[in-house]
């Protein structure tokens, strides 16, 4: 493939709202699925069908009459333009139909055409349009630039929320065999093999056994990273890139750590080896569904009592929000704990209880600001208050690291911007837009370097560790800034009977 | 004439009525099969009121996002709400004493109605990105309402209409035996527009009055660990994998 070429924006002190410019991003199209077995594996027509127009209008009538959301927010919509300078990828890339209500609009325009009185009879009058052929493919260019972050459904009067629309849009892309190829591989695995990386049992078996060697050889105490162990209390669900990738795997160290601390007894599932669930990013109830199954199934199968997640954004909204939906009721489970939980709930309750030994000074070469990821911030919560997803990371981060300071409050807890890889966007093909789209996030951290002389960014979404890691070098930054907070508790734990460098000093000195 | 008024207006407000509570219906009706509200949202029921409360009334989240956008909103809406309440004294003969006590504030309220209104359609002229996302339409419920507000000021302050003929001719409307509708310019533009306005409310943007009511990211209580959620389909969906 040829390597795109693009400009990346320049790092300004702020982000200014920029004048619009028409069809800056037209150009970008992911790519189609190519192999149609990744269309019809998750239950679409292999391509684009030839009755794709009526298909569509039968699809959309479906969604209104299934999804409140879709109806409400389609018709609600008054154009005030509150929402047209909240979002990160107009911010970063001037095109209009980056706005929310510019996207919403390109499948409101449709929707009012065959759905309202208005549009059907004065459609120039309320900018009602026919779908065409082309109408399609903007839809794919632009709800595929759409990371569903919801930065913008925090701002709007009436709560209309653009995730919801490019979700519906691409359910309909897909119920016409337009699917995109990133998204609809990954779901295919995850059916077929279990999680988005492909990884078989074996390999994640090697991986665990190598993290166990790692911290023995680092701490001297044996932890274990068990996997499919019967019995066990917990099930631990985490994103596949944990058993992969920098600096994901720090962090499922860390959790190991804890979970070793804590007494606890644990076990990851070969069949449950991934928290992500790219089901919601294609909008189907369905696949989320299958996709969430595998886990209920884990559990069952393995009789634990309790469930945790690790780092992941969209994937703790789906535990969160919806697991106890769309594979509940988790009656069998202990009533004492909530199902599911976060590793950042869990690791806090034990802060709390004084449960671990901490030496902050293992972070003391860093000072770290705390990137709220998108979904965590505003799709779901932890502990039992609002707004227990931001003080909760950051006591767990606060408890573990002398230097931390937060970027401007304009851009984190509810406000926060956006990775800008969220959503099923996190592929080369779409680096573009990732990077432009980046860069309110990259202009506030760039801001906390300059002024508090921050060094590091955590964060506790799997996306958006692999796109910072990717989008940083764009930007003059590196590419191990980006750090998870479990990689930090890692740094600061300090294992029962594990032998300190005082220790050593004191042996080494008696010796 | 005056025949022909009334009974445009009450067909206007079948219309209003019947069109505004189908629509209203239907949402009822249409279920949210996930939780989706946006977070930090209330862990109660009591917290959603308050909620939709505050967003219904201060227009919350609107203030968060533009500052020019709410005052112009803000304005509009309050006056709006301040004549209406005003202009329930024309429909009813002995006029409850709240609504006694606010005509002082509704005489004036019309004023901010129609500044907010204006400060609305400059907004949508001069702002790049709202003027490109406006459509005829658009325009045009800003200049309906504008007229309506204006044409009502006219007959406050400049040419003064025969309230009580009004109020007669309203009161009267349902069995037809009311008095005869004045007829001066203002008055006429102002209750033409107005039917317009009550018959096209139930096809339009206007439809966001009723719809935030039924806004999942704004209604719903943030349990959904504590409390198993399932909407009929997705039961059904269920179901059928079992079998």
């Amino acid at each position: 493939m040829a390597k795109a070429t693009f400009d990346t924006p320049e790092l300004q002190e702020f982000v200014d709202v920029p004048a619009l410019e028409e069809g800056t991003m037209a150009h970008i199209k992911s790519y189609v699925v190519n192999n149609p077995d990744h269309n019809t594996d998750l239950g679409f027509p292999g391509e684009l069908v030839d009755d794709w127009h009526e298909k569509t209008l039968e699809k959309m009538a479906d969604l209104c009459s299934r999804y409140r959301s879709f109806q409400v927010y389609l018709d609600a919509c008054v154009k005030c333009g509150s929402c047209t300078d909240k979002c990160h990828y107009y911010l970063g890339t001037k095109d209009p139909k980056n706005m929310p209500v510019g996207r919403q609009d390109l499948l409101r325009k449709v929707y009012r055409r065959y759905f309202t009185f208005a549009g059907k009879y004065f459609p120039k009058l309320v900018g009602a349009e026919d779908l065409t052929r082309e109408t399609l493919d903007e839809w794919y260019s632009y709800f595929h630039q759409c990371s569903q972050c919801r930065r913008c459904s925090v701002f709007c009067p009436y709560g209309i929320d653009t995730a919801e629309i490019s979700m519906a849009a691409r359910e309909i892309l897909d119920s016409i065999g337009y699917g995109q190829k990133y998204c609809n591989e990954i779901i295919a695995k995850v059916h077929k093999i279990g999680n988005n990386l492909g990884l078989p049992g074996p390999a994640i078996e090697n991986t665990l056994e190598g993290l166990e060697e790692d911290v023995e050889d680092e701490t001297g105490v044996v932890v274990k990273f068990p996997l499919d162990v019967k019995g066990s209390d917990i099930l631990l669900v985490t994103p596949s890139a944990d058993f992969f990738a920098e600096p994901h795997v720090d962090g499922l160290i860390g959790y190991g750590k804890v979970f070793h601390e804590a007494g606890v007894s644990w076990t990851l599932s070969t069949t449950a080896s991934e928290a992500g669930n790219f089901g919601m990013f294609i909008g189907s109830y369905e696949n989320m569904r299958r996709v969430s199954m595998r886990i209920r199934q884990a559990a069952t199968e393995l009789g634990v009592k309790r469930i945790v997640f690790g780092e992941c954004g969209h994937a703790w909204r789906i535990a969160y929000a919806f697991l106890n939906t769309l594979a509940g009721p988790f009656d069998d489970l202990d009533p004492n704990y909530p199902v599911p939980q976060h590793i950042c709930e869990f690791t806090n309750d034990l802060i709390e209880q004084g449960k671990l030994n901490l030496d902050k000074s293992g972070n003391d070469d860093m000072t770290i600001t705390f990137h709220d990821s998108c979904n965590v911030a505003r799709a779901t919560r932890m502990g039992d208050k609002p707004g227990g997803q931001f003080e909760i990371p950051r006591a767990v981060i606060k408890a573990v690291c002398n230097n931390y300071v937060d970027m401007d409050h304009n851009t984190i807890g509810e406000k926060t911007y956006c990775c800008g890889g969220g959503g099923g966007l996190l592929t080369d093909d779409l680096m573009e837009i990732r990077v432009k789209g980046a860069l309110p996030r990259m202009t506030a951290l760039n801001n906390a370097i300059k002024d508090h002389g921050v060094t590091h960014l955590a964060a506790i979404c799997a996306i958006c560790k692999s796109q910072f890691t990717k989008v940083m070098p764009y930007y003059g930054m590196d590419m191990d800034q980006i750090v998870s907070v479990h990689q930090l508790v890692s740094n600061a734990i300090i294992l029962t009977g594990q032998q300190t460098e005082e220790d050593e000093d004191d042996q080494e000195s008696e010796e | 004439m005056s025949t022909v008024y009334a009974l445009l207006f009450i067909v206007a407000t079948l219309v209003l009525v019947i069109g505004l509570a189908r629509k209203i219906a239907k949402y009822a009706k249409v279920p949210a099969p996930l939780k989706i509200p946006t977070t930090p949202a209330p862990v109660t029921q009591t917290g959603v009121v308050l909620r939709m409360f505050r967003e219904v009334v201060f227009f919350e989240s609107l203030f968060k996002s533009t500052k020019w956008t709410w005052i112009f909103s803000w304005m509009f809406h309050l006056g709006l709400l301040l004549v209406l309440l005003r202009h329930v004294r024309y429909f009813m003969d002995s006029v409850w004493l709240p609504i006694e006590l606010i005509q002082p504030f509704g005489m004036y309220a019309g004023f901010a109605m129609v500044a907010g209104l204006g400060g609305l359609f400059v907004r949508r002229i001069f702002v790049d990105r709202v003027r490109y996302i406006s459509a005829p339409s658009d325009y045009l419920w800003l200049i309906l309402l504008g007229f309506i507000g204006f044409s009502g000021l006219m007959m406050s302050f400049v040419v003064h209409t025969d309230i009580v003929a009004v109020k007669q001719f309203f009161t009267g409307i349902w069995t037809f035996s009311g008095g005869a509708l004045p007829v001066d310019l203002p008055l006429l533009v102002h209750i033409t527009l107005v039917i317009v306005l009550m018959l096209l409310f139930p096809f339009s943007k206007l439809l966001h009055a009723p719809g935030i009511f039924f806004s999942p990211s704004r209604n719903q209580v943030d349990n959904p660990r504590e409390k198993r959620h399932i909407v009929p389909w997705a039961k059904a969906l269920e179901e059928n994998e079992k079998n």
